[in-house]
């Protein structure tokens, strides 16, 4: 049965996805993000995000109605291993699918999930993620962006920062505070707008990397419709953590998704090898051992939990574990390849053999243990939620 | 996200676990460290846990075995890790039983593996002749003669000497040490004239020490006839994953030790798991813990699984990575346990600086991590 199923989604892969589409983007902020002002890197993703969103293949496991395919978890893991195969690049990368859709899922209710989900599902709009403030990062529930009640709806005040795509965006998730007599977690509530409502100002701001996919938003009197708000008044924070939960989750993949040169192989090229057909620097040579072993066991640790679904059950705080090791990992090997390629990679146009970004990448992956929580948080959340620590 | 056992391995594992917190516990290890005699572990143990039908959970069937794969034995090995049970396990079946399951024929498949599974035959793997793990670096000698082979050499670090029925003893055929090729296997009968051995107190209260051959005398009947430097290097694979899943045994018990220690001691007024230094170091700990586990299912899948060149490939480079990484694990482990407690984890007294003892030889058997590491890159091909 399921050998059918792989042939089909072979044979369709192979009639459908044009060999533009089968390398990674030399960054991944260079995925199709999709939206109403799509920013198109390369001429071919429109057309393969379409083709892929016809057959629901953009969110594979979600049901048909909202504009995915249905699949069971083995057949939406078939799909992506034939993609790996031929190293499809990922059609859609969308905060929509892997941070708002599982909230709406779990909290929205049946009017929020056939607005917005279809519309995340063919990539016709684009989500930014509203959270951090000025004053509030790791401490997230502190934020001070008030959401005053004005019956049908609500005006918003206050300052959002390092908001991902922001610039490009169409609509923001977002907490606010609606009540502030409560203890701080109570009183923040997790609304939808359109980033075109008035008195929102976006405003970007550059990494260290030169790129400048992050912004500072800005509310002056924005007004949100009471029917934007997911979950109950006050529920926001129970929402902000589960979605924080898959945004960990996708995070960590982060370092999956490029296809780059394997490092030892690329290590040979450079430096050569010795009278025993060892690498010729034996301090790399260790450095790159120690890493594939690490990177190795991740792998199939994140495999295991993906063949068997009891395996990684429970895993809100698990997520944690993985976004911890995951990000530091990317960190590591990121650091591997500005060591085995030395001082070119520190140009700033530099390209490897899979067209990677060197400089950019290896800069924007200091980033990776910072955002959707840093590697601390991550280790004071498995210390309390999964090791019972006081 | 490690994955599940079957319900066979889970009975499996719940009986093991019950069977040496009664019996083969640190108890036992501590009365058995300080006794006065000289064997090497205790036989009415032994005769117990055979009947238990762990001996053969490895081996075929059709030797009177379960068959339940190296995946199966390997729940016996954690469990033994836990507790420090003292047995001739990895000896006499890790080691022992799978050299005459890979190498030998079928006729000395069924007179010796039977034995093994009743408990009736104890055997010990004398290879390594150094400090240091290298599977052909063997200068042992074996000269073929009329009446069969006439072995002679010196291993070293040869386990449960004083006390196996029969040695295991790898020696060279041809060639120089070093080579890959030109070694042969032999089942040597303790008693054969021209053997002697040396015990040498180690430093996890197991039994080992220097075995001499001296023009010993044994049949053709007693070496393995499958013996390639293939199947050695598999034979050393399977006894990797078996020594990291001990080591394992030792990663979730220190573990699981200090955790509770952190919820019960208290400095300044307050446990001192509530102080972040710690925390942030138990919750690392967890995750490499994580990982430790993952990579030794997966070795040990792959040798249960393997069937073709390329299976075995694949099982030979996993056994090596589950060993360079429960290495480091473990020393990880057992480390941060004796800090973590302080002074009393520097005592003899209590518990946990026993298991730093343990673990240290495991990780040396068969290669540390540099060993391994190496191999890898080697097998990586850089
Ligand atoms: C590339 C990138 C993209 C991002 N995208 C978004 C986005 O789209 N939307 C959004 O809302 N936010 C986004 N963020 C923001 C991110 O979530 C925050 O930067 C992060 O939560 C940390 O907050 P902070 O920057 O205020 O640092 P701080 O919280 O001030 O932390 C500073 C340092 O103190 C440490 N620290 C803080 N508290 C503790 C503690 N209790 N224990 C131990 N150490 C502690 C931190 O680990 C860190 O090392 C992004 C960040 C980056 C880097």
């Amino acid at each position: 049965m399921s050998d059918s199923f792989r042939d089909e989604v072979r044979a369709w892969l192979a009639a459908h996805c044009p060999p533009s589409m089968r390398v990674a983007p030399p960054e991944i902020s260079h995925l199709y993000g999709g939206g109403r002002r799509a920013k198109v890197w390369h001429p071919d993703q429109p057309a393969w995000c379409a083709a892929m969103a016809s057959r629901g293949w953009t969110v594979p496991e979600w049901p048909v109605e909202y504009g995915g395919a249905g699949l069971s978890r083995e057949h939406a893991a078939i799909l992506r291993e034939e993609m790996r195969r031929i190293g499809a690049q990922q059609p859609l990368f969308s905060f929509g699918i892997s941070m708002l859709s599982p909230v709406l899922f779990k909290f929205g209710n049946d009017d929020q999930r056939r607005r917005f989900l279809p519309d995340i599902a063919r990539g016709a709009i684009r989500w930014c993620q509203g959270y951090s403030e000025p004053n509030s990062g790791s401490d997230l529930a502190s934020l001070m962006t008030r959401a005053e009640d004005k019956g049908d709806h609500y005006l918003v005040n206050g300052q959002k920062i390092w908001t991902s795509y922001g610039d490009e965006a169409d609509w923001m998730f977002c907490l606010v505070r609606t009540n502030t007599s409560v203890p701080k977690h109570e009183g923040i509530s997790f609304v939808l707008f359109d980033m075109n409502t008035p008195g929102v100002t976006v405003r970007p701001i550059k990494l260290i990397s030169g790129a400048s996919p992050f912004c500072e938003v800005f509310f002056e009197n924005v007004r949100v419709e009471k029917t934007n708000r997911v979950g109950e008044e006050g529920q926001g924070w129970a929402i902000a953590t589960y979605l924080l939960s898959h945004e960990r989750e996708m995070i960590s993949s982060l370092g999956k998704i490029r296809h780059d040169t394997d490092p030892g192989r690329r290590a040979l090229e450079i430096f050569g090898t010795d009278g025993e057909g060892r690498l010729r620097n034996a301090s790399l040579r260790q450095t790159l051992a120690r890493y594939q072993l690490d990177a190795a066991a991740f792998r199939l640790w994140i495999e295991h939990g993906e063949r068997h679904p009891s395996a990684s059950a429970g895993m809100g705080a698990m997520s944690s574990a993985v976004k911890y090791y995951g990000t530091e990992l990317n960190k590591r090997r990121n650091e591997l390849y500005l060591d085995i390629e030395g001082a070119d990679a520190l140009l700033w146009d530099a390209r490897g053999p899979a067209g990677e970004a060197w400089a950019r990448n290896w800069l924007r992956s200091k980033g990776n243990s910072i955002e959707g929580g840093t590697s601390e948080i991550q280790l004071n959340i498995i210390a309390k939620r999964v090791l019972g620590l006081p | 996200m490690t994955l599940p056992l079957t319900e066979e391995q889970e009975m499996l594992s719940r009986s093991v676990a019950e069977f040496v917190a009664d019996r083969a516990s640190i108890t036992q290890f501590r009365a058995w460290r300080d006794r006065t005699t000289e064997t090497a572990f205790d036989s009415a143990l032994w005769r117990e846990i055979a009947e238990m039908g762990w001996c053969g959970i490895a081996i075929d069937e059709a030797y009177g075995g379960s068959a339940l794969g190296y995946s199966g034995l390997a729940l016996v090995l954690e469990q033994f890790g836990r507790h420090l049970s003292i047995t001739p396990m990895n000896a006499t079946v890790l080691a022992g039983a799978t050299a005459i399951s890979l190498m030998g024929s079928e006729t000395q498949k069924t007179s010796w593996l039977p034995a093994i599974v009743d408990g009736s035959l104890t055997l010990s793997l004398a290879w390594g002749e150094g400090a240091h793990f290298a599977p052909f670096a063997v200068a042992t000698r074996a000269e073929k003669t009329a009446q069969g082979w006439q072995l002679s050499g010196v291993k070293h670090h040869v386990e449960d000497l004083s006390s196996v029925d029969r040695f295991i003893v790898v020696a060279r055929e041809s060639g120089r040490p070093g080579d890959r090729e030109g070694l042969g296997v032999f089942v040597v009968p303790h008693d054969a004239k021209g053997v002697s051995v040396e015990a040498t107190p180690r430093v996890d209260a197991r039994q080992c020490g220097t075995l001499t051959l001296d023009d010993v005398v044994v049949d053709d009947g007693c070496r393995l006839t499958g013996v390639t430097s293939v199947a050695l290097e598999r034979l050393a694979g399977v006894i990797n994953a078996g020594l990291a899943a001990e080591l394992l045994g030792i990663c979730e018990e220190t573990f699981a030790r200090t955790l509770k220690y952190l919820k019960e001691r208290s400095q300044f007024g307050k446990l001192i798991g509530s102080y972040q230094a710690l925390q942030h170091r138990a919750a690392h700990w967890f995750v490499e813990v994580q990982l430790a586990r993952t990579i030794v299912q997966e070795a040990l899948l792959a040798l249960d699984r393997a069937r073709d060149a390329e299976g075995y490939r694949q099982a030979d480079m996993l056994c090596s990575m589950a060993k360079a990484k429960l290495a480091q694990v473990a020393e990880l482990s057992t480390n941060e346990a004796i800090q973590m407690h302080g002074g009393i984890g520097m005592t003899d007294a209590f518990d946990i600086g026993l298991y730093i003892k343990r673990a240290r030889v495991l990780e040396q058997a068969y290669g540390d991590q540099h060993h391994h590491l190496d191999r890898l890159a080697a097998l990586e091909g850089y």
